[in-house]
C-alpha cells in the first residue's frame, strides 16, 4: 500500500502502514528545557534508555549515541536518573 | 417455507439464552466486568470456559470502561469480540462506545436494559441504551428471550458485514426477560457455526505482513468529518443488511425479523409504538380490543439505530392516532422514541396525531390496564380529533396533597 495518501479513506481511519507515529514529530511540543548529552561522562548503564517515556535515547552497538530531539518533550527524566551527570537540562534559548 | 433445522426447545431465562448464543457463536475474546451491574450472562460465559465448552479468551476486567477497551483492542487485532453489560455499566463504557464505532470494529454486546441512578434502582428501564443512542452503535431490541437469542446470532452477521462494519448492541428488558424463564427454541451448534461463518477482519494489528495503524491521531486539520460521514453511510446501509440477514435467518429457523414488527396494523386506525417486553402486554390488549371491534394495532420497533424513519412513516401513515410508549425520558424533551417518530412523520401528507406515553421507569410495572388506558385515550383522539395531553404517564402514583 505504498503511495497511500491521507484522503484515501479506509474504514475507521485505518492507515495501511505501520510506524506512522514517526510522522508526527512531537518534539515540537517541547517547552523550555532540553537535554544536553555528554558522551565523555556516559557509562552506558542505559537507565535513561529504560526510563525515557518517548524512546528518544538513540543506541548503536550497545552505546548511547545521543538524544532524538524530534520526539523529546524535555521532561528531564533522563537527566534525573543519570548517575554520572552525563545528561543535563539546558534552556532552549541558550542552546 | 422450508425450515432447515430441527426443533430443539428448552426453558431458558433471557440471560441464559444470550449466554448460549454467545457460546455457539464461539468468539475469540469475551471481555466482561464480572460484578454488579453485570447480569449472569458473564457468569455463565465463565462457566462455559471452566467446563471446557467454550474456547475463548475470557478477560474478567476491572471495569466496563476496560471491558469495552479490551474488546476494542481484541477487535483491532482481528478477533471476534463480545461483551455484556447493563445499566450503569453501559454508562461507564460510554466513552469507549464511540471509539468502537469510530474505528468500525464489529463488536457484539448484550445490554440488559435497567435504570440509571439516582434514586438507586436496579429494575427495567431503557435509559441506559437510549443514552447511548448517538454512539454510532446499531441497536436491536428484543421482546422476549427467543428474540434476544435470535438477535445476538444475527448481530454477528450484521456487525461483520463488509458494507457495515459497526458494533451492535442487543437489548432486552432487565428482570422481566433477563431473569424470567420461558420457552426458547435453540439452533444446533453446527447451524450457528455455519450461519455466523468465519470472521474476516478488514485489518488486523497482528498481521505483520500487512502492517496497519489503527486509531491514529487525525491531525489538527484532519479528516474526522469525512470519516464520520463514512460511518453515517455505513449505518444507513445497515438497514438493508439487517433485512437480508433477517431473511436468511428466517429460512433457517422460520422466525423472520425486519426493522419492526407490525401487529394487526394494516386496518388499524389507532396504534401504539413500543419496544421490548411491553409489546407482549400491549398485544394481549390489542387482541382484547379487537374482539370488541375496535380498530387498534401495534408496531414493535426492533431496530432503533439505524432509525427506520421512512419505513415507519410508510407503515403508520394511514393511522389517525399513534401513542409512542417510552420506558425512558430525556428530561426537558420527553420520550426519545416519541420525539424521533414524530419527526419521522413530519413529511406524511395527512399526519396522524402522535402522543407520548411514559411508562415503567425504574421498573414500575406495566400491566394490561395501562395499555388499555393508552388505547382508550388514542381512541378518544380518533373520535374527537383533539389532543388533551401530549404527554401522559402510565402507572404513576399521584403525589400526596
Amino acid at each position: 500500500m505504498r503511495g497511500w495518501k491521507e484522503d484515501d479513506y479506509l474504514p475507521g481511519a485505518t492507515i495501511p502502514l505501520g510506524g506512522t507515529a514517526r510522522w508526527n514529530k512531537t518534539g515540537s511540543w517541547r517547552a523550555l528545557t532540553l537535554p544536553y548529552f555528554d558522551r565523555r561522562l556516559c557509562i552506558d548503564c542505559l537507565l535513561c534508555w529504560v526510563t525515557c517515556p518517548d524512546g528518544c535515547i538513540v543506541m548503536k552497538d550497545d552505546e548511547i549515541q545521543g538524544i532524538d530531539l524530534d520526539y523529546c518533550k524535555g521532561c528531564g527524566i533522563c537527566a534525573s536518573v543519570c548517575p554520572r551527570g552525563a545528561i543535563t537540562m539546558v534552556n532552549k534559548n541558550e542552546s | 417455507m422450508i425450515i432447515k433445522t430441527e426443533r430443539k426447545v428448552t426453558i431458558f431465562t433471557g440471560n441464559q439464552a444470550i449466554a448460549e448464543a454467545m457460546r455457539q457463536i464461539n468468539p475469540d475474546v469475551a471481555a466482561v466486568y464480572p460484578i454488579t451491574p453485570q447480569t449472569d450472562i458473564a457468569e455463565r460465559l465463565s462457566a462455559f470456559v471452566a467446563d471446557g465448552l467454550l474456547n475463548v479468551v475470557y478477560v474478567p476486567v476491572e471495569s466496563e470502561h476496560s471491558a469495552m477497551s479490551a474488546c476494542v483492542g481484541a477487535a483491532a487485532a482481528g478477533a471476534r469480540a463480545v461483551t455484556a453489560t447493563s445499566s450503569q455499566g453501559l454508562v461507564y463504557m460510554q466513552e469507549v462506545l464511540y471509539i468502537a464505532s469510530g474505528l468500525r470494529l464489529p463488536i457484539v454486546m448484550a445490554n440488559v436494559n435497567r435504570a440509571l441512578s439516582a434514586p438507586i434502582n436496579i429494575h427495567c428501564d431503557h435509559s441506559d441504551s437510549m443514552g447511548a443512542r448517538d454512539s454510532g452503535w446499531i441497536q436491536l431490541y428484543s421482546e422476549n428471550a427467543q428474540e434476544a437469542y435470535d438477535n445476538v446470532l444475527q448481530a454477528v452477521r450484521i456487525a461483520e458485514h463488509e458494507d457495515v462494519r459497526l458494533p451492535v448492541m442487543v437489548n432486552m428488558d432487565g428482570f422481566i426477560v433477563s431473569h424470567g424463564s420461558e420457552v426458547v427454541e435453540l439452533l444446533d451448534d453446527k447451524y450457528v457455526t455455519e450461519f455466523v461463518g468465519e470472521y474476516q477482519p478488514a485489518f488486523s494489528l497482528l498481521d505483520v505482513e500487512h502492517t496497519v495503524t489503527i486509531g491514529p491521531f487525525d491531525g489538527l486539520h484532519g479528516h474526522f468529518f469525512e470519516h464520520k460521514k463514512a460511518q453515517i453511510e455505513a449505518m444507513d446501509r445497515a438497514r438493508g443488511v439487517i433485512l437480508d440477514v433477517g431473511k436468511e435467518f428466517a429460512s433457517l429457523t422460520g422466525r423472520s425479523y425486519g426493522l419492526f414488527e407490525e401487529y394487526r396494523l394494516a386496518d388499524a386506525e389507532v396504534a401504539v409504538v413500543v419496544l421490548n417486553s411491553a409489546a407482549g402486554t400491549c398485544k394481549i390488549v390489542v387482541d382484547e380490543l379487537r374482539e370488541q371491534g375496535l380498530p387498534v394495532g401495534l408496531l414493535k420497533l426492533r431496530v432503533f439505530r439505524p432509525f427506520p424513519s421512512a419505513e415507519m412513516a410508510d407503515a403508520l401513515r394511514n393511522l389517525k392516532a399513534i401513542g409512542v410508549l417510552d420506558r425512558s425520558v430525556s428530561p426537558g424533551l420527553g420520550g426519545p422514541v416519541f420525539a424521533e417518530l414524530r419527526s419521522a412523520l413530519f413529511d406524511v401528507g395527512a399526519r396522524p396525531k402522535v402522543v407520548s406515553f411514559i411508562y415503567g421507569l425504574g421498573g414500575r410495572e406495566f400491566r394490561p390496564e395501562h395499555a388499555r388506558e393508552a388505547f382508550s385515550s388514542l381512541l378518544d383522539i380518533n373520535k374527537t380529533g383533539l389532543v388533551n395531553n401530549l404527554v401522559s404517564y402510565l402507572g404513576i402514583r399521584r403525589r400526596q396533597p
